[in-house]
Order: C-alpha cells, then structure tokens, then sequence
C-alpha cells in the first residue's frame, strides 16, 4: 500500500488513482474505501469508476474538469478507514462434476485428492470479488486453497456453458456466458452472472465475497426453473 | 418506420452509437462507433441528437435499400458511395427516395463510412445504448452485425421527415491518408519501460497489422522492451491505449476492447486523434508523437466547435425566383436567385412541401446527386 495516492496519466479523459501495488484484501479495501469516497462526492465531470485490484479509473469529461483538478480534488477527499467497509456475502448454489464439471476428477487427481476433497475445499472459503473483467459479469476472486490449484486446459474448449465454475492456477471463476476458454471445469451454477436484461447487469459488486456451496443436479434443475419464471431470489448476508 | 433493408452487409456492417459508458465496472466493453466524430458529424447533419445511433460501414461491399423516403448523411472513410449507381457526395445531407439503392463500392481514402438516418436507428436501448456489441452479443439489432435481409426502422414516421439542411465547413472534414502521425501522452505505465524503448516508440514508423479489429489495432515493426517484463496487476484499459505485450508489439485498444488488462500500457492516443486513426486500415503506417495533455484538451476543444459550427449551421433560404436544371443528370427545379449559389447545390425536398436549397461552401465537388420524387415550391420564409 502505497503512503499517498499515486495518480497516472491514462490519456485525455482517464486518470488511474492507484492505492498500492499487491493484490490484497487490505489494498483492495482502500480501493473500495476511495471509490465510496469519490462517488459520494460527486465530483462534476466525473463520469465513470472503474476500481480493480489496486487502483480506480477515473473517467472524466475534459469540457467539464481537468487532470489538475480532479487530482486536487481526489487528494483532498476524506477517506473511510478500510476498517469499515462492509462486505456482502453470497450464496452460490453450484452442482459439482458429472456433466456439469467435466474436469473435476483431473483436478482431484493433479492435486492427489479425492473429488469430494476438491469440492470441500472449493466450498470452504470466502472468495472476495476483487473486480470483474475478460467478459462482462466475469468477476476476478481470489483466496484459492493452493491445495486445488491446477493449470489451464493444454488446449482450450471450443463452448463453455455460461455458469461454468472453473479453475485456472490459483484463480477460480464462474463464466457468465457460453465462451471459449482454458479453465478447469468442475462445477455448474444455474445464477446468471451477466443478464443485459436488468440493470445493473451484474448482481454482484466488487468487494462482495462468494461462497460457493454443493447442489444436486435436481436441485440445479429447480433454481434454473425458478430463475426461468423470475422468482429466485439470491441470498447474501451483510458482514 | 421501416426505413431500409441490408442488400449485403459488406464485410461488416454494425449499429453504433457513441457507446455503452456506465458499465466497465461490471466488464462490460463500451463499444460504440470507433470513429466517435464522424458519427457525431453525420448525426449533426442530419438534425439528429449526437446520440442517435447509425450504422458503421467496413471497407467494402455494403449495400442497402431504402424502403421508405429518408434524410441521410454519410460521414467517415470514402468508400466511394454510390446512390442509384450515381457516385453521391459525403458530408452533407442527402434526401434518399424509397427504392433507392446505397452502395459502398470500395475504399478510396479511410476505412469505416457512417450513415445517419434522420430520426435515427430504432432498436431497443440495452444499458443504455444502442451500441452493438457481437463479443457480449448485445446491442444492435440482436446483439449481432447486420446480415442480408434484416430490415431497419427508425424512430420517426414520413410525416415528420425533414430535411436539415446542416452543413460543415470544408476545412473542418478529415482528411484520411494510409499514413497516421498520431499524437499520445505517456502513461499510465511508461515507467514499465527504459527511455530507449519510449525513444523506439516514437521515432519507429509502425504498420497496423492484419489481425486488427474493433477490439484493438495490432502494429508491427520494432520491438519494445520491458524493464523486466510486461505483466502488471491488471487494471481498467482506455479508448486508444496503447499496450504493450511481451512480445514487445504495441497493441492500440479501440472500442471494443476488454475493461481490463495485465499488460503494461506506454501510452494512450489524444481523444482529438482516435477519429482518423479508426479510419486506419490494415497496410497503412503509424508514427508517434507525445504532446501535452494541454494540447490534447484543446485539440478536442477544436474538434467540439466543429460540431457546435455544424448544429449552428442555418440552411441558406432562397426566394421565390425559379431554378431549374439539371443535377447529375436529373430535372431539378427550385424558387432561387441562382446568382446566390456559388460553386454547387444539393436541392432536396421534402414531403412536407418545403424547399430548402443550401449553396455549398468552401468549393465542395460539384456532382451532387439529387434523389427527390419532385421538386416542390417554397413556402417562401
């Protein structure tokens, strides 16, 4: 974590206010804390926040305000202590293996473990939403056990179906729409994690945590029905 | 209104508007037009709100029919646009009779045309935008490019079709050459680079390679070094960012670039410069130039009085003394004291019985093609 702001030029119309250089709850916790800060201030001009793992685009329109300007203003903000942040902490049904997860058994034997271990470990911990990217509702986690961590596919799947909880190294993610991609598939969510039809598009927000936790298929079947008629609701808990 | 059906949506052929802002946070690309100030000028021309989504026309081959009477402007790379088999004029607004076929024959100078329809591209709003997005298949008509057959409307019925009769000065039209200098500020990761790599940067001559698309321009020619290596926390990417993968070949973000990316970025072109670089087609070379963000602000401050200068534009009003003649071959009459008009006239018409005929300024061509079903009298003004 850096002692002051560090401010970087990302154009005529983007400054980037980075808060440390590390992926860490800490650091990321600062960079909620700024966000909350600069949006409360609605500072004119101001147009877009983009926060991530350590920093916040700050997209701005120039006839409005300037870098200069911004910069002060920025630096000026009081900044909650990151002790404060509140998280929420979300459910996520998500039906391991078969069909659903074709590479679990690989990653249960990459790692000498049995699958009901992989998917034990999985569900164990509390993954913070650091920020999303890649596609939209593609949201970066971390805290991966290092006991489940495996390497990428040697060669890419065509289609994953969108909900595909995978495992690449030691990331883990849910893909939000069918897409091509490398990651180790063990496990299916019927949630929707991009939805272009509500607004925002993304339930989730940075600095939610994720609990993931095992369904049966049939279980599956039902909240995918649910979700079909519009009346699931996601649970999530405030911490 | 059903406006026009896609003959053939030549090499790709979207909807866009000015792009889908408010989103990146949740990883959704903005997209939208990537030459934004053509649009924005089309749009002007034709008497629409600079967010009126249009359609983006690569390169070649695009054709259309028009099935109902429209006002449009065509702006952006000459694709050599051809109404009726008539070669037509770009940068200024045209009246287009139903029946009427639109192609976009080749590529004479820049790489992307825009057309603005009078009324504006009438699909559904999606977060915001009309923007297509193929990638997040959303936006557009169903997410998608267009394809052959698919039939547009717009948001406005023949009753209400009006002419404009907006103009821009000809010293305010781009300019497209295949060869870009292309000014950029540093950062926001230049210190990832030793100082002869920023002097390679900007003393190489880079040509846009074959790989280049609406996601990002990828350039060829000598490589950037790293101070260690080109990976860095990922973080938010921006409109003309300049990446730099290990590799070493510089990759310029355009607008459908990811949200997010983990390579180190050298710089970012000035907002006033993406325009003409959008009108870059693979083949064509680059230099770069730094400037100062003062120099970027007033650049776009520039290009903002273009646009206030064509929204200000008044249709010059003749009187009540006849014209006729012909016009690219075809019978044109209009009330006007001719000795008004200087070098050329577009003399459209309109369904609600106005004449507006507009002299051209600053020596635009003078093979404006008139696409009217009749010619009639002015109310007088």
């Amino acid at each position: 974590m850096y002692d002051q702001l560090k401010f970087l030029v990302s154009g005529d119309s983007n400054l980037v206010v980075e808060v440390g250089d590390t992926i860490s709850r800490e650091v990321h916790h600062k960079v909620q804390a700024l966000y909350s800060a600069i949006t409360a201030a609605a500072i004119p001009g101001i147009e877009e926040l983009v926060p991530t793992y350590r920093s916040i685009a700050v997209n701005y329109n120039s006839f409005v305000t300037r870098q200069d300007e911004l910069q002060l203003k920025i630096n000026d903000l009081m900044i909650a202590p990151q002790a404060s942040v509140k998280s929420r902490i979300f459910d996520i049904p998500v039906s391991y293996g078969g069909n659903y997860g074709p590479d679990l058994e690989f990653v249960a034997n990459h790692n000498n473990l049995t699958i009901r271990e992989v998917i034990t470990i999985h569900t164990q911990q509390e993954y913070p939403v650091y920020m999303f990217g890649f596609a939209p509702g593609f949201a970066y986690l971390g805290g991966v056990s290092e006991r489940i961590t495996t390497p990428r596919l040697e060669t890419p799947r065509i289609v994953i179906p969108a909900g595909s909880v995978g495992i690449a190294e030691a990331q883990t993610g849910v893909y939000p729409q069918e897409s091509p991609g490398g990651w180790q598939v063990i496990g299916r969510t019927p949630l929707k994690f991009f939805n272009p039809s509500q607004d925002p598009p993304v339930f989730l927000n940075i600095g939610d945590l994720i609990h993931f936790h095992a369904i049966e298929q049939e279980e599956y079947v039902g909240i995918e029905e649910l979700i079909r008629l519009g009346s699931y609701e996601v649970n999530y808990n405030v911490v | 209104m059903q406006v026009l059906e896609v003959i053939n949506p030549g090499i790709t052929t979207t909807i866009q508007d000015l792009g889908r802002y408010g989103y990146q946070r949740y990883g959704l690309p903005v997209s939208g037009a990537m030459d934004v100030f053509s649009l924005r000028v089309a749009n002007g021309l034709v008497g629409n709100d600079e967010r009126e989504a249009g359609l983006e026309i690569t390169a070649v081959g695009a054709s259309f029919r028009f099935l109902s009477d429209a006002v449009i402007a065509i702006t952006g790379g000459d694709l050599n646009p051809h109404i009726n088999n008539q070669a037509v004029s770009m940068w200024h607004p045209i009246v287009i009779e139903a029946g009427s076929r639109l192609d976009f024959i080749e590529s004479r100078a820049g790489f992307r045309a825009y057309v603005a329809i009078h009324g504006g591209i009438d699909v559904p709003l999606v977060l915001g935008s009309r923007s297509t997005d193929v990638r997040s298949g959303i936006g557009g008509l169903d997410g998608c490019s267009l394809q052959r057959n698919d039939i547009l409307s717009i948001m406005t019925e023949e009753s209400s079709l009006t002419f404009s009769g907006k103009t821009i000065r000809f010293d305010d039209i781009p300019v497209y050459d295949h060869h870009h200098d292309v000014r950029i500020l540093l950062g926001p990761q230049d210190d990832a680079f030793p100082s002869e790599s920023i002097s390679t940067l900007l003393s190489s001559t880079y040509r846009i390679g074959s790989a280049s698309d609406r996601v990002g321009y990828r350039l060829e020619g000598p490589s950037i070094e790293h101070h260690t290596n080109a990976d860095i926390i990922s973080d938010a990417t921006s409109f003309g960012t300049i990446q730099i993968p290990g590799d070493g070949m510089p990759i310029i973000l355009f607008a459908d670039r990811g949200t997010t990316g983990g390579y180190a970025k050298i710089g970012t072109v000035i907002s006033a410069d993406l325009g003409n670089l959008a009108q870059a087609a693979p083949g064509d070379t680059i230099n770069f130039a730094t400037v100062n963000v003062d120099v970027a602000y007033q650049s776009l401050e520039s290009q903002r009085h273009v646009l206030i200068r064509i929204s200000d534009s008044k249709p010059i009003m003749f009187g009540r003394r006849e014209f006729s003649g012909f016009v690219s071959g075809k019978p044109f009459r209009a009330l006007s004291p001719i000795k008004e008009i200087e070098s050329s006239v577009t003399a459209p018409i309109l369904s609600d019985h106005t004449v507006k005929v507009r002299a051209a300024e600053g020596g635009l061509p003078t093979d404006f093609t008139v696409h009217t079903r009749t010619i009639i009298e002015s109310p007088g003004e």
